[in-house]
């Protein structure tokens, strides 16, 4: 009996993990965003002027090896302010993705476990939130709570929640009726022990690939309430404001300002969609 | 505590009170059919009654939609039963989860389906012996080793991954999965359906060796006849719900009274044997 087993086992290293090919774009994506990040993070360090203080006598200075892309209408350093910039506007997503993803996550599994009329309401919830434009929710958020960053956060959090949980649920759903899940089931683990040590593991790729995509879109959404003046206020450093910001120098002829940061946003987007996309892919290789 | 009082009867008696008492068992799932806002009731299961005496080994045979593995999967309490009664050692099934679960355990049809992907071999097993055992790490891992051998693998399996092995193999990790739990009534539905013929009799081969080592009942559900006759004392045939012969497995086989079990048999394909249909699709 057990001679014939043996030959059947197919060598895998000891670690038992599957070796996962480094997939090229892949790891260029990731290069890209990384830097990004650190340069958010070491803005200090690496932007060569303040993000603030500008000089008005430089005002719409065109691009020169002391301003590698001009400064704006009151004379600060664009790059400078790209460079901060990039903090508030990638905080702000990732903040958004971590709650959505969190509430999306929490509801989708607790549906597919619990089950009966509490799905039923989860599941109609959640359509409900689908029914609801985030950037109206966004406006009525900063009418209550008023402009800066946390108004918007929430809100879009909220906005976003749906678009986590609904996908999920339908996979988890399908999962959860596995035999394996019931055979943990029968060996007498809770409900807690199956769906965070077996069921979410095995929605893990899913849950990546839905978060990578969902954060370009909240990128974009937290930019437009920038742009509309609902979200972080002027002077802040912010790509959405530094969009809005340039109009004026734009229409007369300095377009350098709301340029380069609308295109760091579509930038950032791609990027991310991307390797969203790869993750997909990788999702559905897995599942 | 778990109730022991039964081990020193082999299988051969049938005189010990039984490990499980199956009483009036009846299940009725509402199906509500598309467009319609009334259910109908589907009777699944209609009546079952029977005994399993511990270390016994019962077959519960019939053709797909027969309830077997609904009468299977109310007794390891996956599904609840509509009406009649389960006694695990003359107890219904305890409410708590982990007492109830030392005593029924369950192996599935599916052998790709019924192991996590992404946990090895070893943390599998461990993840189950810490639950029900209180011994240390190193005490859990030789247990988990022992379980290995005790179904057929070894040492060069445990940190393995469920897709790096065979079907057969996998059915042996989820037997001593189910082992693990130290059970009193190992349920096994269609456990080896799904595989090769050959690898099929290694895994019976396995199981009837396994009931000589440990005190487990079995309760074999399938629609094979060849299969049950290899691993069952008694046997139980089922048709549309509905318990429509009961008796020793080999009588059974050589002797049907039923004449639906005389339809069942003859549909067991033999040397010699012609199919009277092509591509029946069933």
């Amino acid at each position: 009996m057990s001679l014939a087993s043996v030959n059947l086992v197919t060598v895998e290293p000891a670690s038992g993990r599957r070796r996962t090919r480094l997939d090229p774009a892949l790891a260029g994506i990731g290069a890209v965003l990384v830097l990004l990040v650190l340069a958010a993070v070491l803005a200090p360090l690496i932007a060569p002027y303040s993000p603030d203080q500008g000089n008005i006598l430089i005002a719409n200075a065109p691009p020169s090896p002391a301003h590698l892309l001009g400064t704006d209408a009151v004379g600060r350093d664009i790059v400078s302010r790209l460079i901060y910039g990039a903090r508030l506007s990638l905080l702000g997503p990732a903040l958004i993705i971590a709650l959505a993803t969190t509430a999306g996550v929490t509801l989708a599994i607790s549906a597919v476990w619990i089950g009966g009329w509490y799905d039923v309401v989860v599941s109609r919830v959640l359509d409900l939130l689908f029914a609801i434009p985030g950037l109206l929710v966004a406006i009525i958020a900063v009418a209550v709570l008023g402009t800066g960053l946390i108004a918007p956060v929430l809100a879009l959090s909220l906005a976003y929640t749906p678009y986590i949980a609904r996908v999920l649920r339908s996979v988890a759903l399908r999962e959860r009726r596995l035999a394996y899940i019931e055979s943990v089931q029968l060996a007498g683990f809770s409900g807690w022990a199956i769906c965070l040590r077996h069921l979410l593991p095995n929605v893990m790729p899913l849950i990546r690939a839905q978060a990578t995509l969902a954060f370009g879109a909240a990128l974009v959404d937290l930019a437009a309430i920038s742009y509309l003046g609902l979200g972080v206020q002027p002077p802040t450093p912010e790509w959405g404001i530094m969009v809005s910001d340039g109009q004026a120098s734009l229409l007369n002829g300095y377009p350098l300002e709301s340029i380069s940061a609308g295109f760091l946003i579509v930038v950032v987007v791609v990027l991310v969609n991307l390797l969203g996309d790869r993750f997909a892919i990788r999702a559905e290789e897995a599942g | 505590m778990i109730s022991q009082q039964h081990h020193q009867l082999g299988p051969a008696d049938p005189a010990g009170p039984p490990i499980l008492q199956v009483r009036g068992l009846r299940k009725v799932f509402k199906i509500r059919s598309e467009g319609s806002r009334r259910t109908e009731n589907l009777v699944a299961v209609d009546g079952v009654s029977f005994d399993l005496p511990p270390s016994g080994s019962l077959g519960i045979v019939g053709e797909s939609g027969s309830g077997k593995t609904t009468v299977a999967r109310i007794i390891a309490g996956l599904e609840q039963p509509s009406a009649g009664t389960v006694l695990v050692g003359g107890s219904p099934l305890a409410r708590r989860r982990r007492r109830r679960r030392r005593r029924v355990q369950m192996v599935f049809q599916d052998p790709y389906s019924s192991l996590d992907p992404r946990q090895t071999i070893l943390a599998g097993l461990d993840e189950v012996l810490r639950l029900h055992t209180k011994s240390g790490k190193s005490g859990r891992r030789a247990r988990a080793l022992e379980l290995l051998h005790q179904v057929g693998l070894d040492e060069r399996h445990e940190n393995l991954r469920p897709r790096s092995l065979s079907g057969g193999q996998r059915q042996r990790v989820a037997i001593a999965r189910a082992l693990a739990c130290g059970p009193e009534v190992l349920i096994l539905d269609e456990a080896v359906s799904a595989l090769d013929v050959s690898v099929q009799g290694q895994v019976l081969n396995l199981l009837a060796e396994l009931r000589t080592q440990i005190q487990v009942a079995y309760l074999f559900v399938s629609h094979d006849l060849a299969v049950v006759q290899q691993v069952t004392d008694d046997t139980i045939v089922m048709h549309r719900g509905r318990v429509v012969e009961a008796g020793p497995t080999d009588a059974i086989l050589t002797s049907p009274a039923d004449d639906y079990t005389r339809r069942l048999l003859a549909a067991v394909p033999r040397p010699g044997w012609k199919p009277s249909r092509r591509a029946d699709g069933g």
